[in-house]
């Protein structure tokens, strides 16, 4: 690319976060630091039961056995443990116990957000759970949900009020010990939301998380578990945004997603944490765990990413294929600016019979920015007929950024048929002068290009959610051109 | 409407263009001919914007407006139109969610609102008519795996879209067999009318069968070094550039 365009590009690439304002509420705070006595703070503060209060230690008495992973495509200075507001609460006088309630300050961050908190004003009719720092506020639409059986809540009152279910399935799909992040999420997960869709209901409307990060010096450690019965369906989404801070907020969350016989769950994900801002201060640091199971026979689960935000992403939503006939599926689209770092990817671990699955990534790199794809398809020796087709793209907007690969296959079954496709992409000055021609300013040509070259991956989004991640994408990459 | 003066053009250091003067009124067609490396295409990326070429000398007013001031998508919305000779792909972005960015943008800028759905939409049906264009090319994503023919259309296509004031054609006829130049010469007609002017940048006489130009310019070295009516394109075809060659040679 040339001088010239390199500069449009940059210009395109370096426009300001929208979500970076903070909500000056009253918090009730865990003291900075991580020992025993902070998981004690933290479940005593959540009044829980006994047993959850023991799975807290043991996840972290392994945690403290457990190395940071350094093997990402990713560089940070070391994660001060002892430097981190495991626990931030919004004082609430009490507990809300209807919309009308809620601290007209936390209703107003949620609306400037784009989010409304008035089930009447939902016109898409999608039901939300709002979690701010450390606890979930809010959970809409729940009555409406019960009649058909469908729990819908928050992570804490599920512990609360269907033990049975959170102790059968909570670490079942990413075990305590399964890494580092997963670990300590597991040890100090503050809230998150608990999905269960019983046999043979098909949730009628999209459920959705939003999480906000606001007081300065927490961790936001939530946990989702969704898990989906005999026949079911359900479509999650989950969105996410931070005040812009000088220093870097560590996200570690855990996401688990179980489904039986038949059944379905389309997980959907606009990414959006503070990324910093050009010159790398600050922003989230989102190392997250997110994988689902295909338990049953002909169930299927499929995640879709748009990742625009945060300093450094770290996250591989995976699916087990263990039902005969399941399907997983992975459409991500990640795009890194100034300088962002991400290394995402998924892993499709084949075990059941005629299992399939299917990897569209689009990376998009702009500025200073590093992006790593990394995943892994994986055949077990009695996954007789397994497919997989993968396609990796890249887009690199400049001459500064970088795009990295790494697919790793591993078959032991010769019947498998795994098909992988990459390319590496730039947006042409040629394309830019084309559309400039037709009257379309360059950013808008940008936006144009790139929503062009992710759209396999925003068709995979509810209609609502696609046109905001369109945006985002421009968004992200404003002053970007070059 | 478009008055090119003394207009000198170099790319990295080398001169290509040296001292156009042209003037195109309303309502007419201009042939601008001449041999491969003459600067044709040049002439025609410098009036659309193209940055790589430096404007040394001269001036170009477009309808009372200095053209070089203006940036490539501000000359495009004051109604300068490029056929170019290689359209470019643009994976995932078919034609109609395009042009819709791009008459949107136009019209913005002429402070007028966005064009809704219904009206796009009935717009599109007649201009496709003109060009024998199919919707679900369309649909496709731009250019991306089109035929030479069917990129040269599409072109066709955006400029009866887009209605510009000064469409200037680079090399359209190339690449096309008879069929297909026959079809987008009827385009170029139907839309050629007193209030707009059209350029037409070509090698060969075969296109001017179609498209009757008023004027017809030979392009060499950089000048034009010979203007005149329908007629000269013939002469042309009939002796080869080597004439026009050999007598600059004599003149210099």
């Amino acid at each position: 690319m040339s001088k010239n365009d390199n500069s449009i590009l940059e210009e395109i690439t370096s426009s300001e976060y929208k979500y970076g304002f903070e909500t000056i509420i009253e918090t009730d705070n865990a003291p900075k630091g991580l020992s025993e006595d902070t998981i004690r703070f933290i479940s005593n503060k959540k009044n829980e039961p006994e047993w959850m209060l023991e799975w807290r230690l043991k996840a972290y008495r392994q945690w403290l056995t457990m190395k940071n992973p350094l093997w990402a495509n990713v560089s940070y200075p070391q994660i001060d443990f002892q430097d981190i507001i495991y626990y931030s609460a919004p004082k609430q006088k009490k507990k809300v116990n209807s919309l009308d309630e809620i601290d007209p300050e936390l209703r107003k961050t949620f609306e400037k957000l784009g989010i409304s908190l008035d089930e009447q004003k939902r016109l898409s009719g999608v039901a939300v759970d709002a979690v701010i720092d450390s606890v979930s506020v809010v959970t809409t639409f729940k009555t409406k949900l019960a009649e058909l059986g469908i729990i819908f809540c928050s992570m804490s009152e599920a512990v609360h009020e269907h033990p049975e279910l959170v102790r059968k399935y909570m670490g079942s799909v990413v075990p305590v010990n399964d890494n580092y992040f997963a670990a300590l999420n597991s040890a100090v997960f503050s809230d998150g939301s608990f999905c269960y869709i019983p046999k043979g209901v098909r949730c009628p409307m999209e459920l959705s998380t939003y999480f906000r990060i606001n007081t300065a010096g927490t961790g936001q450690f939530e946990r989702t578990l969704i898990v989906a019965d005999e026949g079911s369906y359900v479509s999650y989404l989950e969105g996410c945004t931070a005040p812009m801070r000088d220093e870097n907020q560590l996200h570690a969350a855990v996401v688990e997603i179980v489904a039986h016989d038949h059944a379905e769950v389309k997980y959907s994900t606009v990414q959006n944490w503070y990324p910093g801002d050009k010159e790398g201060k600050g922003g989230i640091y989102n190392f997250v765990t997110k994988r689902g199971i295909c338990s049953g026979a002909y169930s299927k689960i499929s995640w879709t990413q748009v990742e625009t935000g945060s300093a450094i992403t770290w996250k591989y939503p995976s699916v087990i294929l263990k039902g005969d006939h399941s399907v997983g599926e992975f459409y991500s689209v990640a795009v890194t600016n100034n300088r962002q770092q991400a290394d995402t990817g998924t892993k499709m671990i084949h075990i059941g019979k005629h299992t399939r699955s299917r990897i569209v990534s689009k990376g998009i790199s702009a500025g200073k920015s590093q992006n790593s794809y990394r995943g892994l398809v994986q055949v077990f020796k009695r996954a007789e007929q397994a497919r997989n087709f993968s396609q990796c793209d890249s887009l690199l907007m400049g001459d500064q950024c970088g795009a990295h690969t790494f697919p790793y296959i591993e078959v032991n079954n010769p019947s498998a048929q795994i098909e992988h496709e990459a390319t590496t992409s730039k947006i042409g000055e040629d394309q830019l002068f084309y559309c400039n021609q037709r009257g379309i300013d360059t950013e808008s040509a940008v936006a144009l290009i790139v929503n062009g070259y992710a759209k396999e991956v925003l068709n995979q989004l509810p209609m609502e959610f696609a046109v905001e991640a369109q945006k985002l994408l421009a968004v992200s990459l404003e002053g970007s051109v070059g | 409407m478009l008055s090119i003066h003394n207009l000198h053009a170099s790319i990295e250091g080398k001169k290509i263009l040296n001292g156009i003067n042209l003037e195109v009124k309303a309502g007419e067609v201009h042939a601008i001919m001449g041999p491969n490396g003459s600067g044709k295409s040049t002439l025609a990326s410098i009036l659309a914007g193209r940055e790589e070429f430096e404007v040394t000398e001269g001036s170009v007013d477009f309808t009372g407006k200095d053209l070089l001031e203006l940036s490539p998508e501000d000359r495009a919305r004051e109604g300068v139109f490029l056929a170019f000779q290689y359209p470019v792909e643009i994976p995932g972005v078919s034609t109609i969610n395009f042009l819709k960015t791009a008459i949107n943008q136009i019209r913005e800028y002429k402070g007028e609102k966005p064009l809704d759905a219904g009206t796009f939409l009935k717009t599109m049906k007649e201009k496709m008519k003109l060009v024998e264009i199919d919707q679900s090319l369309l649909n496709r994503s731009l250019n991306e795996g089109f035929s030479g023919g069917e990129k040269k259309r599409n072109e066709i296509f955006q400029m009866a879209m887009l209605e510009p004031r000064l469409a200037i054609l680079d090399e359209t006829d190339s690449g096309l067999d008879i069929d297909a130049l026959r079809i987008v010469a009827n385009g170029v007609n139907k839309l050629k009318n007193p209030d707009n002017a059209i350029i037409l940048v070509t090698h060969y006489q075969r296109l001017l069968d179609y498209i009757v130009p008023d004027h017809v310019h030979v392009l060499y070295k950089g000048r034009i070094v010979k203007s005149g009516g329908k007629e000269l394109a013939l002469e042309l075809e009939e002796k080869g550039y080597d004439w026009i060659k050999t007598e600059q040679a004599e003149i210099a």
